[in-house]
């Protein structure tokens, strides 16, 4: 049997060159709050990017794959995103 | 003094290189931007490279560029619990020239065709983001970018920025797209032996293989798993739409960990270890979510203008194609000194007619009907594998009892005639 891996070990396998400020941003963490019981950013977000902490949403910008789902999927348009500044973000080596 | 040239390409994945490499080679001054460290930095694909549509821009691209295996044999699994009805196609006349597709890794393939563009003269400049288009009058005259005084004017500016394709959702030519109009795919590249991979998936050396998993590979929902054969890595992934993995509340790297771990599938990768993780979307919405693809000195090619057929996981040689074409109809213009949207509109209809409108055209509601019904993913593949598994399980009933008992299993009359209503429907959009 193989072991499971988890989301932090996979991410430790990408390289990432991380910006100093965020390309991410919640535009209103009370709306997270009030209104979207799911958190499905919390979910489908492939580099768990989105931790909510209580009454805000984290965002681990840091890891983000700039995949564009938590623009797309977020139900409340709640989601400002833009690529990270030339040359910064993540690195793929391969794939 | 604000930098002009003829053209600026935004993107360097397939569709941007293509289309630079094309322009570049007809002598026209072009500016192909990457928002990469190189070009692939940020670029992610199964690995299926189509033989065609490249060696049309570049001939025989096989004898330099860095590809990993062609491929030789083609699998379907139909996939249950623990059990699978596989279909494959294996023929040799693919490993030889002209061969047919080969895998690839994509941060190497992408960096040497873009050095390919090079060659004939294209201007590459990696780490840049094209923030926005500038428009005048109407018309898109070049693109700001993220450098200090980073404005950069061109007669046309094709945007190649992939499938987010925010440039063009800022000129109006397409909405947001929605959660079923893409599919977020995840995928690992795992290190593994050689020799090792020839052995479990029958291959000699310099041959490839491809796995397409359905059915219990995205527990049901609508979405393939794939597996294919490097030359000492494989690529193994998920792709779903957002929409599936919104609805089941599914975390995509726990759907890639499973599978991975599927008793189905764990023998080809046991032993090898992960050396990279990625995720990026893939544009699904087929045919009817093919946006407005070209406006006054602006065109719109590949991922972007969402060209890809998602049934034959083709996507990288549609990409290279709209490039192609984009340039023909750059150079056209060029000619005519004419970048208006009546005469660059001559790339949609160049479009339309290729195989990429046509293909589009033949699976334009495939997508919507296998999201919408979900019963061919959820029933009828393990249906077809109790079947299978009824028919080949020789337990002393008859051939006749055998086929019986499938009958019964496929439910009461009504059930029946839903099943072959499905089928024709199913028909229907694939025909």
């Amino acid at each position: 049997m193989m072991k499971t891996q988890t989301i932090e070990e996979k991410q430790y396998l990408v390289r990432f060159n991380a910006d100093t400020k965020s390309h991410l941003h919640v535009l209103d963490d009370n709306i997270c709050l009030t209104k979207c019981p799911d958190k499905i950013c919390t979910i489908f977000c492939p580099a768990a990017v989105y931790k909510w902490e209580e009454v805000r949403m984290h965002v681990g910008y840091e890891g983000c794959h700039e995949c564009g789902s938590c623009r797309i999927g977020c139900p409340h348009e709640n989601i400002r995103w833009e690529y990270p500044r030339g040359g910064y973000g993540i690195v793929f080596r391969l794939g | 003094m604000p930098e002009k040239f003829d053209c600026i390409v935004v993107g360097a994945g397939p569709a941007g290189t293509a289309c630079a490499y094309e322009l570049a080679k007809a002598g026209v001054n072009v500016l192909l931007l990457e928002r990469g460290e190189y070009p692939g930095a940020k670029n992610v694909m199964g690995g299926v490279l189509y033989r065609k549509m490249m060696e049309d821009i570049i001939p025989e691209f096989y004898k330099e560029a860095p590809l990993e295996r062609p491929i030789v044999e083609q699998r379907f699994m139909m996939m249950d619990k623990e059990s699978a009805v596989t279909f494959s196609y294996k023929g040799l006349e693919w490993g030889r020239e002209p061969y047919n597709n080969f895998t690839v890794l994509r941060a190497k393939f992408d960096q040497w065709f873009a050095e390919k563009a090079v060659e004939q003269g294209a201007l590459l400049v990696c780490e840049t983001v094209a923030v926005e288009c500038i428009v005048k009058n109407g018309r898109v005259v070049g693109v700001r970018t993220d450098r200090p005084d980073g404005d950069i004017y061109a007669d046309v500016v094709v945007l190649a920025d992939g499938v987010n394709s925010l440039l063009a959702k800022q000129l109006g030519f397409h909405r947001e797209w929605r959660p079923d109009e893409v599919a977020l795919a995840t995928m690992e590249i795992l290190k593994l032996d050689k020799n090792v991979i020839e052995d479990r998936f029958n291959l000699e050396a310099n041959q490839g293989c491809t796995i397409e998993i359905f059915g219990d590979a995205t527990k049901g929902i609508l979405g393939t798993g794939f597996l294919y054969t490097n030359k000492d890595t494989l690529s193994i992934g998920v792709g779903t739409l957002l929409s599936g993995l919104i609805k089941h509340k599914i975390k995509p790297y726990e759907l890639l960990e499973y599978v991975k771990n599927h008793p189905m599938i764990r023998p080809y990768i046991q032993g090898s270890e992960p050396v990279e993780y990625l995720a990026h979307l893939i544009p699904e919405g087929g045919y009817h979510s093919i946006p407005k693809v070209a406006g006054n000195g602006v065109l719109v090619v590949g991922d972007a203008a969402q060209l890809v057929n998602a049934i034959h996981r083709e996507g990288s040689n549609m990409a290279m194609t709209s490039g192609r074409l984009a340039a023909e109809t750059i150079i056209m213009a060029k000619e005519q000194n004419d970048f208006s949207e009546s005469m660059l509109d001559q790339y949609r209809m160049k479009l339309m007619e290729s195989f990429i409108g046509q293909d589009l055209k033949k699976y334009k509601d495939a997508t919507h009907h296998f999201e919408r019904f979900p019963q061919y993913f959820e029933q009828y593949i393990p249906m077809m594998n109790r079947a299978a598994s009824q028919m080949f399980t020789v337990d002393g009933s008859s051939k006749w009892e055998k086929q019986q008992k499938i009958w019964r299993d496929l439910g009461s009359t009504k059930q029946k005639f839903k099943l072959a209503r499905d089928m024709m429907k199913a028909w229907k959009v694939m025909k």
